[in-house]
């Protein structure tokens, strides 16, 4: 008798496991978002256990264009506001609010070989890797470069879809330099060495945050971006390196 | 016509489906274009530096596909020794391989910071990364599986008594190999020599982590696509079908020739 009430305890426990409704939430994040929204991702849900939380990294342009195509996330978090902008123009996202700020940094090779310690170091420095000039931190670096007065030959710039493609291009490949997010290079660890822009050169990126207004899971897309905002995602958030909003 | 009646209809119409399924794409990209600017889109400086640079790339990456691999196919389709299959599986391996893979695996054996990649370096003043002949590279990396699985078949079909008849009146195995061997599967030479052509010509992954995507040096027309999604989709849209043109061509072409009369 004790056997078959624990039997069927389990399978209640079991199917009631199975069956508890979770509800989705997809979130569309710049790629520089990756390890800090895993991370806050999952203590989202340690939080909300009734919400499983979906992401889908990839340059703050691209998920733009996804979501001008039909792509229906419930929270869109870019890198720029340019991105965003023209999603609330035709009324596919709430109005934005902004949680995270952000530096650019030059990365090289470990122990910085060819000795570049500003940005004019790179117009005579090889081959530098920047974003794609349309992808935030792309549009960040020639902010930068300009403010700083260096022009970089187009010949010596490899353009990548996104930032850690941009800083793989150091940490894996053979190009000299990358001008990424600080937070980036800081959790590339030891395979790149980092130089600081000063804040006179410097390009200061924002993050906003916005509900998709077509998604249908509103609570629990709000409680997400509360949560982002929250002193949790702070906490998180500052540990990569990100700066307050 | 008479002939396809002896067909099942089931199949016929899951036929339809697969074939439907491949052109559905192709006709939303047709679609999007823009016809009015396409000329224009097609004739930019950027574009015609990435057209050229992809054809010229593709080309190398086609001839080294076929210096290299037709001995490869050789031995894989006549050669008795131990350890055939796993050369068969590492020689198809990037065909399954993501690009993106591809790409960080050449990276590892062949850049800068890797010890061959600073031998050639040092030695030969080579540098494969960030240079046309690393789009070469990654290009023969993805697309070269095409052509030995091709010529591979090819050779193992071949009726044997040809050769041991040029054998047998003198010839030597390198006579055989050039005058009688190479010239039964000619057809299949260029039909995998096609295959891989229009492989390489659509490169983008392997390409973009190796070679990275300098304008003017190492950007190929995909790589140029990419880009032009996010300032200008319809330019973009007019790019892919250039590329798609060329590929459907060069595959319609081949059919023509080769398949149809094997």
């Amino acid at each position: 008798m004790r056997r078959v009430l624990s039997s069927v305890l389990i399978f209640l426990v079991v199917t009631a496991c199975a069956d508890k409704p979770r509800h989705p939430v997809t979130v569309f994040a710049a790629t520089s978002l990756t390890g800090a929204f895993t991370d806050i991702g999952k203590a989202f849900e340690r939080a909300h256990s009734d919400t499983k939380v979906t992401f889908n990294f990839a340059s703050s342009s691209a998920l733009a264009r996804q979501i001008t195509e039909r792509a229906a996330p419930d929270v869109f978090a870019s890198a720029d506001m340019k991105s965003i902008t023209p999603l609330l123009g035709t009324k596919k996202v709430d109005v934005p609010v902004l949680f995270a700020r952000n530096r650019l940094v030059i990365a090289t090779k470990p122990k910085n070989p060819a000795h570049i310690n500003s940005l004019a170091d790179l117009s005579h420095a090889g081959t530098v890797s920047l974003c794609a000039p349309d992808a935030p931190c792309g549009a960040y670096a020639a902010q930068a470069l300009s403010r700083g007065r260096v022009s970089i030959d187009e010949s010596h710039v490899s353009r990548a879809p996104n930032v850690s493609a941009a800083l793989s291009a150091v940490t894996d490949g053979d190009a000299t330099a990358a001008v990424v997010y600080l937070t980036d290079a800081k959790a590339a660890g030891r395979r790149c060495h980092i130089v600081d822009i000063p804040d006179t050169e410097n390009a200061i990126a924002i993050y906003p945050i916005a509900r998709v207004s077509s998604s249908t899971h509103t609570a629990a897309a709000r409680a997400f971006i509360a949560f982002v905002r929250g002193a949790q995602g702070r906490k998180i958030l500052r540990r990569y390196g990100f700066l307050d909003a | 016509m008479n002939r396809t009646r002896r067909f099942p209809v089931a199949v016929v119409a899951v036929a339809v489906v697969g074939a439907a399924f491949f052109a559905l794409p192709l006709f939303g990209l047709l679609q999007r274009a823009r016809w009015s600017t396409l000329a224009h889109d097609l004739t930019t400086h950027a574009a015609l530096a990435a057209l050229r640079l992809s054809i010229e790339c593709a080309i190398g990456a086609t001839v080294l596909s076929i210096v290299l691999g037709t001995p490869l196919a050789w031995l894989l389709a006549r050669g008795e020794f131990r350890g055939r299959r796993l050369l068969r599986a590492l020689v198809l391996l990037p065909l399954v391989l993501p690009p993106v893979v591809a790409g960080v695996a050449l990276l590892a054996a062949f850049s800068v910071h890797s010890p061959l990649g600073q031998l050639l370096h040092d030695v030969l003043g080579v540098q494969l990364t960030f240079s046309a002949a690393g789009v070469v590279m990654a290009q023969t990396f993805v697309a070269m599986p095409f052509y030995v699985i091709t010529l591979e078949a090819a050779l193992a079909g071949v009726d044997h008594r040809y050769e041991h008849a040029a054998a047998t009146l003198g010839a030597s195995p390198w006579r055989v190999f050039t005058r009688v061997t190479i010239p039964l599967v000619a057809g299949s030479v260029a039909a995998g020599g096609v295959l891989a052509f229009a492989r390489a010509l659509g490169e983008f992954g392997a390409t973009l982590t190796f070679a990275g995507n300098i304008s003017g040096r190492t950007q190929t027309l995909p790589l140029d696509v990419y880009l032009l999604l996010e300032t200008d989709p319809r330019a973009a849209v007019a790019l892919s079908l250039l590329l798609v043109a060329i590929s459907l061509g060069a595959l319609v072409a081949l059919r023509d020739r080769w398949l149809v009369r094997a």
